[in-house]
């Protein structure tokens, strides 16, 4: 064991605890917009952590070895955190986006200003053309 | 042996992911089941990347970057039906 190894489990650790508790928001939350955003977010921070410890373990397998297919794992496991970090939060913001438009509103919401601006775009348009003239 | 943490952390991430099956299963609306679809893609993808540093191949994390891509168009093009179109 040394500082390597440490660290290796220390990300591990993150990375399974806020990909445990991203599953478990799906079951905590009330609405479909809140089971999102729990998912969501916890799931991508754990992944970002997962990637983090297979870095680390392939960057100290270089040092160790001075194998290239070390240097090859690390830098094609960034480009898969690149990518879901690029797809995820758009993915997210599409399925609200249509959950919205569907039909379903929001539990327990005291203010909804996304459906307030709907109806005021749609709305405003003739009642300004009835006061005008 | 330097592996071994891997294969746990593997374990509970698919832990992880019976847990938002389940979700998938019992989601009372249909946008349910597509957030459980978006999370489970994402913890596959976690998955794929501790599964290939676990076996020490570079060829598992490659499936990963292209799983990520095609799920994203997957839930994408699910969100644009479920609203009705290209709107």
């Amino acid at each position: 064991m040394n500082g390597i190894d440490y660290l290796v489990y220390t990300f591990l650790g993150i990375s399974v605890t806020f990909n445990m508790l991203g599953s478990i928001a799906l079951h905590r939350f009330p609405d479909v917009y809140t089971r999102l955003h729990g998912a969501t977010k916890s799931t991508t921070f754990g992944t970002i952590f997962a990637v983090f410890a297979v870095m680390a373990h392939a960057f100290y397998r270089l040092h160790v070895t001075g194998d290239p297919k070390y240097l090859q794992m690390s830098l094609h496991s960034l480009v898969a955190l690149v990518a879901l970090l690029l797809t995820n939060p758009t993915g997210a913001h599409a399925i609200a986006k249509a959950a919205y438009l569907t039909g379903y509103k929001p539990k327990k919401a005291v203010v909804d200003s996304y459906e307030s601006r709907i109806a005021g775009h749609v709305k405003a348009e003739p009642e300004e053309g009835e006061v005008k003239p | 042996m330097m592996s071994d943490p891997f294969f746990y952390a593997a374990l509970l991430t698919a832990i992880a992911g019976l847990i938002t099956m389940l979700r998938m299963l019992i989601g009372p609306t249909v946008p349910d089941r597509v957030v459980g679809l978006d999370t489970l893609n994402t913890i596959v993808v976690a998955l794929m990347i501790l599964l290939g540093a676990a076996y020490d191949r570079t060829i598992y994390i490659d499936i990963a970057i292209v799983y990520a891509i095609l799920s994203y168009i997957g839930t994408l093009i699910i969100a644009k039906y479920l609203q009705g179109g290209l709107s």
